[in-house]
């Protein structure tokens, strides 16, 4: 007999779902194990009511986590990823500590043993939130079913507040299994710091203004916090007002559109040549959200030498971390310029424009000609023919990634998502895949190369079963590339387990296509050129996943190269 | 220029506290001269008195990091400033027998106290400065030091408070 007070008692589990639907979640990123699946049962009963709550059934909890990832980065809302304790949990470091590195709202629920086994190397047991203590935000252990709301609560607005970022939320079962009182509205925070960012100072943004209107060779340096903070518009006003040319870092393309004529290309280690001199001559350097990272910046010391530095970020601990700024601001971008545009007098730098035009005109991207063979840099020119302003691009990491970065054109924020910081080799189909069930209605295309692809392969299954009609265009060149391309430049091109092809016989390996087919989804190989821009038509025609294998020549360096803490000077065009 | 520091942490008294901010330390590479946990007066705030070696620009960052975290309620860094701070030892001496006077009369001077004594040995317990404190460790070294536990340094501002900002 069940009484009419505990008729109306709700288990933990089905407070961890209520919550999350009450956060506005829509999609889980989830695979079961013995401490989650009564979080997993509590989601079928809500599926039976009618809920707008979906779980996609992943293959690994890598995916998991970037598939929440995927979801995250193209719509700024958090992703959400659902794991069991030990090994599910421990799958999950890796896209943890991506998104820590990337900015990147991610919530983390992975289940934990029963609060009286932890500590006792009980079967699956990990110290989950101390192992992702240092890559996260914060990672909660909720030991108390009374807490369990609130932390929910919290994770969510810690992970979209200031600098976004991954949350765990580790939950033992025994929690998930007791029972409480439905939880009302919450008023309560477990933190008692203010989660909004201040206000930009009037002083310093005058500062920045006198800044401009004293400039005779102003840059832009945009990066991955314009897009987090949504300041896209403020900062192409502010390109339009005062015509300042823009660089844009690996995880910044798309806040200028990449059609623009200002916009001189990605800058740092493999981008223009353009966007790096600009950044190498320029006497104002505007640094809007960026962290000045090693990629980008080469040599410190001598990264934008002459330039006076404004450095707008929403991380205190970013200003002077790296270089330091001659006007340093904390605050959020987007309001920053807001409030900042009306102080700026209409200017133009047509001298500046010209320099910059004649070294784009000068030194472009190169397209090699290898005659019928299939460069990855012609494959993606065809490629960047077919994208339209809603198009979205996920890559792994490496050669093919940075080919990418450089081919391909953005027009939007939210359109080009890549593993920058952390650089996870893997990342670009369950991040292709977060990315298509955020917008069912676009075209999602995952760029890989055949490393990459299959770090996280066994996703194809999900793209199956979920129906998530993604497209992998695998660069295959039967290397690791990037590493090859630096055994070639510092190491006497001397082969130290680069080559992943078969060691036995010639030809392309493994067979992605028949792998593909495994998995019930179609593709294609081409090996020469005069078929690429067909496949890539059949590709994008398909109603369902796609996998398009490139076959490209290995010897094909990323350039041009600033080598690792070098500067401009040396920089290697061709 | 590499110098000592005292830095005052008003933490929420939460699980992991502690070992986010340690761990902080150790994954940036700041060093750690001393810290010292205990709650405040708030049962849900801790107070975390960190001696740091660092430059300026390390200092800088060891503030940020610091505030970054999601359980730091408010950091202040004590550079310049009036502060009272104190530290308390315990040392345990075994002095010859007829020294031990000599031993009490160094004691005295520094204000301390003798919290045990046995026919083998002597606990001495003193508070004070981190200079007072060498003093009277120097003093003491001739008369056979066993043992030395230290409790690191807390430190207050004079006057002004240090306090939850809400």
């Amino acid at each position: 007999m069940i009484s009419a007070s505990e008729k109306s008692l709700m288990k933990g589990a089905d407070i961890v779902v209520d919550s999350l639907v009450r956060e506005g979640t829509e999609i889980i990123f989830g695979y079961p194990g013995g401490a989650s699946m009564e979080i997993h049962q509590a989601i079928t009963r809500v599926e039976e009511k009618g809920a707008r709550l979906r779980l996609v059934l992943v293959r690994h909890e890598q995916g998991g986590g970037f598939a929440a990832q995927g979801y995250a980065r193209a719509t700024g809302k958090p992703g959400v990823v659902l794991t069991t304790s030990g090994p599910g949990a421990t799958n999950l470091v890796t896209p943890v500590a991506d998104a820590m590195m990337d900015s990147v709202p991610i919530i983390c629920i992975t289940g934990q043993v029963p609060t009286a086994m932890i500590g006792r190397d009980a079967f699956q047991e990990t110290d989950v939130t101390g192992v992702t203590r240092p890559i996260t935000k914060h990672a909660f252990l909720v030991k108390s079913l009374d807490d369990l709301p609130v932390v929910i609560h919290d994770a969510f607005k810690l992970a979209v507040s200031g600098r976004p970022g991954p949350v765990v939320v580790d939950i033992p079962k025994d929690v998930q299994q007791s029972v409480d009182a439905p939880p009302g509205e919450i008023t309560r925070s477990l933190f008692r710091k203010s989660l909004s960012p201040p206000d930009p100072p009037e002083e310093a943004l005058k500062k920045v203004a006198e800044a401009i209107a004293a400039a005779h060779k102003p840059v832009l340096y945009v990066g991955g916090g314009a897009v987090a903070s949504g300041a896209a518009e403020e900062i192409r006003a502010l390109v339009e007002k005062c015509r300042i040319p823009v660089a844009q870092t690996l995880l910044g393309l798309g806040v200028v559109p990449g059609s623009h004529p200002l916009f001189y290309g990605m800058l740092g280690m493999h981008g223009s040549v353009a966007s790096n001199y600009a950044v190498h001559h320029a006497d104002l350097l505007l640094a809007f959200g960026v962290r000045f990272d090693d990629r980008v910046t080469g040599k410190l010391d001598e990264f934008c030498k002459h330039g006076t530095i404004v450095h707008i970020d929403i991380d205190a601990s970013e200003l002077n971390k790296n270089k330091r700024a001659d006007i340093g601001i904390v605050a959020d971008l987007k309001e920053s310029l807001k409030r900042l545009l009306p102080m700026l007098q209409e200017k133009n730098h047509d001298r500046w424009i010209e320099e910059l035009d004649g070294v784009r005109r000068d030194k472009p991207f190169h397209i090699p000609d290898m005659g019928e063979k299939i460069t990855p840099q012609a494959v993606l020119s065809l490629l960047n023919q077919r994208l339209t302003s809603e198009t979205i691009v996920t890559t792994g990491v490496g050669q093919h990634q940075m080919f990418a970065a450089q081919f391909l054109t953005f027009e939007e924020p939210r359109r080009w998502l890549t593993s920058g910081g952390l650089g996870t080799m893997g990342f670009g189909l369950p991040a292709a895949m977060g990315a298509q069930l955020a917008r069912p209605e676009a075209t999602v295309i995952n760029i890989d190369g055949d490393g990459s692809f299959q770090m996280n392969i066994q996703e194809l299954a999900t793209c199956y079963s979920d129906r998530i009609p993604v497209k992998s265009l695998i660069l295959n060149n039967q290397h690791l590339g990037m590493v090859a391309q630096w055994e070639d430049r510092f190491y006497g091109a001397n082969r130290a387990h680069t080559y992943i092809g078969d060691p036995e016989a010639d030809g392309p390996y493994p067979d992605f296509v028949a792998i593909a087919q495994g998995y019930r989804i179609p593709g294609r190989r081409v090996t020469k050129l005069e078929e690429v821009a067909d496949a890539l038509d059949e590709m994008l025609a398909a109603k369902t996943a796609f996998v398009l294998d490139v076959i490209t020549p290995y010897q094909e360096h990323v350039l041009p190269m600033i080598p690792s803490g070098k500067t401009f000077r040396d920089l290697i065009y061709r | 220029m590499v110098r000592r520091h005292t830095i005052s942490v008003l933490v929420e008294n939460q699980h992991g506290v502690l070992a986010r901010i340690a761990g902080l330390f150790a994954a940036r590479g700041f060093n750690i001269d001393s810290l010292t946990v205990g709650r405040t007066k708030d049962d849900t705030l801790s107070r975390m008195t960190i001696v740091v070696l660092a430059d300026d620009e390390t200092l800088e960052q060891i503030v940020k990091q610091l505030d970054r975290l999601v359980t730091t309620v408010r950091v202040e860094d004590y550079v310049g400033q009036d502060i009272v701070e104190r530290e308390l030892i315990l040392l345990k001496v075994q002095p010859e027998p007829e020294k031990r006077n000599e031993v009490f009369q160094i004691v005295e001077i520094f204000r301390g106290k003798v919290v045990d004594l046995n026919p083998r040995n002597l606990v001495i317990e003193i508070t004070g400065s981190e200079g007072k404190l060498a003093a009277i460790i120097e003093a003491l070294k001739p008369y056979n030091v066993q043992e030395l536990a230290r409790s690191g340094k807390i430190a207050m501002a004079r006057g002004k408070t240090l306090r939850d900002p809400l």
